[in-house]
């Protein structure tokens, strides 16, 4: 099935679907994204599984946010030319880039530290929601969406979104696991004092650059 | 005025903030309410053993206002900013939320760029404090994940009404509220505390304003009027979840000390004196088939005195209460500090057995009826050992003489004169008082203690040790 999508899909048209492999990967690497509360809840139960167990209403709380982007992207390519869509992405992501940069370290309040399966998901869907995780994608999302529309393409968009959602959150999954597992078996928390560097203001500016590579492809 | 490494003061764990650097200055605030018309200070008391100026106040930031009447106060950041669900790392310990008690107004401190000489950042007026808070008389403050938490003894329209907790935005310092949704029989407030690790906040009972502004009320005193509970509330919901009554002739609860391990769920508080024998307690909170129980593990009695030598107030019990105003529990969890203000003893408990604490040090300075001298003092001493901190390594701990403007003056009618001491601790239980440290602060009355870099009252951790 993977095999007969993915031949579906001419190789030099890889490039949104590498993109959202990425910026999985770089969603799962943020310490606000999840990975961190999944590895304190294995450290408060004095559990390695707790840890792997929280990764997964995390991941799929976080591809919620990114499914329902990808909705409304196969939504408004129904109505709207794409490439005024693709200005609109452009726009809202400079326009929500230019906040976050001087509004990156606010987070949604929510929860607290007894957290059980739907409380981390909710949690990661708020996080992955308020920080534009799937408005930053939403430029790839678009290209898959387009290129499942173009006539070489034996691809319903439909699928090749999924497939898009999918890498992307199996990406961050893998990432989170394994930043979660190096921290809790090799280094330890001090290197959270070391190494955390501000990933929200690096957030921020992540998506004024999607929003500008954006806006120079449809100029 | 982006970071790009979290703050070095802030740590994950209790064990690793116990490796924090020592302590060089601390901040400690100052009051010169009732004794004359001049404002009250924030000083900074240098504590570098090394220093030429060591032992001294190194720094007076005079305040815009007189009569504010500082009493705690706490740092805008800690290590909680840490913690997995709502992190910000990369905010700065760098601002001290200095409440007024009795003006309810509230200053923000920047101790940046120079921390020897800070000055005041923005001024919260208490009219703004009232109207946005529901509160007044701002007390306990308290570094959170999400917002700085800040007690408050009065509500906003007087001395009636329920005292609460409020948040301050802590990165703009704006009022955002009252923090309690649903607060059932709660009405009394002093201090708060939580366990964040179980989401849940703890609050002690002191008294109304009117019950403490103007002095003691001894008929009050007498009739159990002053607060005796303990209440649980849930973090997450800010619902009042479960209260406790430690019976009522236990009058003030007052200090609580949750452990630091975010694994434990227990925690000390203290009562200041009970209307049945003039004993003073402390008691442990711990919870057992999710139901919070308390069990009194210490008990401290009077100590009988000639009627000539007590105040007007004390006359005719012919006995000095103790008096426990503070306790602290150090870092690794294992010694509480316990200040008997009217006796003038520190002692020291090993905690290690939350239930079974045992006393492995005392140091006598002060006192109503002994007026015990430091070496270096000029005399004896009036006032005893109130407001006590903790390095973070456990290794010295601080400590001031006075309580409250007019509290300090019925139990002490001598006029007591400022003084904060140190003692320096055995890892192994036991301590002695430093006889090089003494700081002076002549009729400026002093009361909490911040240290450099954080101490054993200010950061709550997220991660187990």
């Amino acid at each position: 099935m993977l095999q007969q999508t993915l031949s579906a899909i001419p190789p030099d048209s890889f490039g949104p679907w590498l993109a959202m492999l990425g910026f999985g990967a770089y969603h799962g690497l943020n310490p606000g994204m999840g990975w961190l509360f999944a590895l304190s809840v294995g450290l408060q139960q004095r559990s390695e599984r707790a840890i792997w167990v929280s990764l997964l209403p995390i991941a799929a709380g976080h591809a919620t946010t990114i499914a329902l982007v990808a909705v409304m992207v196969m939504a408004g390519m129904r109505f709207i030319s794409s490439s005024f869509l693709q200005w609109l992405t452009a726009v809202t992501l400079l326009a929500f880039g230019a906040y976050k940069v001087f509004n990156y370290y606010r987070h949604p309040r929510w929860v607290g530290m007894k957290v059980g399966m739907r409380d981390l998901f909710v949690w990661s869907f708020l996080m992955a929601t308020a920080h534009g995780a799937g408005l930053m994608v939403a430029p790839a999302l678009l290209g898959v969406a387009s290129i499942c529309g173009s006539p070489d393409v034996h691809l319903r968009q439909g699928t090749g979104l999924f497939l898009a959602v999918s890498v992307h959150t199996l990406a961050m999954l893998v990432v989170m696991g394994s930043v979660a597992w190096i921290v809790y078996k090799k280094l330890g928390l001090a290197v959270l004092r070391q190494k955390w560097i501000n990933f929200d203001l690096i957030w921020a500016l992540a998506l004024l650059i999607v929003g500008g590579v954006a806006l120079l492809l449809v100029l | 005025m982006a970071q790009w490494k979290p703050d070095p003061s802030f740590y994950p764990s209790p064990k690793m903030a116990m490796k924090a650097p020592p302590e060089r200055h601390g901040y400690v605030v100052a009051l010169n309410y009732g004794r004359n018309d001049r404002p009250d200070v924030v000083c900074t008391v240098d504590l570098d053993p090394k220093s030429s100026t060591y032992s001294q106040i190194i720094n007076t930031l005079e305040l815009p206002q007189a009569g504010d009447e500082l009493h705690h106060f706490g740092w805008n950041a800690c290590s909680s900013a840490l913690c997995p669900y709502a992190p910000h790392p990369h905010l700065e310990r760098r601002y001290l939320i200095v409440p007024g008690m009795r003006s309810s107004r509230i200053y923000i401190i920047d101790t940046k760029p120079d921390p020897i000489r800070p000055h005041i950042a923005k001024v919260i007026e208490p009219e703004e404090v009232m109207a946005k808070s529901g509160y007044s008389r701002p007390h306990t403050i308290h570094c959170g994940p999400d917002a700085i938490y800040v007690s408050a003894l009065g509500s906003a329209n007087g001395s009636d009404g329920p005292g609460g907790i409020f948040l301050l935005d802590h990165f703009n310092f704006e009022v955002i509220g009252p923090w309690e949704l649903h607060r059932g029989s709660q009405e009394l407030s002093y201090d708060f505390w939580w366990h964040l690790a179980d989401d849940v906040l703890m609050s002690s009972e002191w008294a109304k304003p009117k019950q403490f502004e103007d002095g003691l009320v001894p008929e009050d005193l007498l009739a159990n009027k002053y607060g005796h509970r303990l209440h649980f509330w849930d973090l997450r919901k800010r619902r009042l979840a479960q209260t406790i009554d430690l019976g009522a002739e236990h009058q003030m609860l007052l200090e609580l000390r949750p452990a630091h391990e975010p694994s434990k769920t227990y925690g000390f508080a203290g009562v200041v004196v009970s209307t049945a024998d003039l004993t003073a307690s402390i008691w442990t909170w711990y919870k057992e088939k999710d139901k919070w129980q308390m069990k009194k593990v210490v008990t401290i009695p009077p100590v009988p005195a000639d009627e000539a030598d007590l105040p007007p107030l004390l006359k005719s019990f012919k006995a000095v209460p103790p008096l426990v105003t503070d306790i602290d529990l150090s870092l690794d969890d294992k010694f509480l500090y316990v200040s008997c203000w009217g006796t003038g003893e520190l002692h020291q408990y090993d905690v290690s057995d939350p239930f079974d604490p045992k006393l492995t040090g005392k140091v006598e300075i002060g006192g109503i009826v002994q007026k015990k001298e430091h070496p270096k003092s000029n005399g004896s001493l009036l006032g005893g050992p109130q407001m006590v901190e903790i390095s973070r390594d456990g290794r010295r701990v601080y400590f001031t003489n006075s309580l409250y403007s007019t509290w300090d003056d019925q139990f002490y009618p001598d006029k007591l004169k400022g003084w904060m001491v140190k003692v320096n601790t055995d890892p192994n239980g036991g301590m002695e008082l430093d006889p090089d440290f003494f700081t002076d602060f002549g009729e400026t009355r002093c009361h909490q203690v911040r240290l450099e870099g954080g101490d054993a009252s200010t950061d709550t951790f997220c991660y187990p040790s």
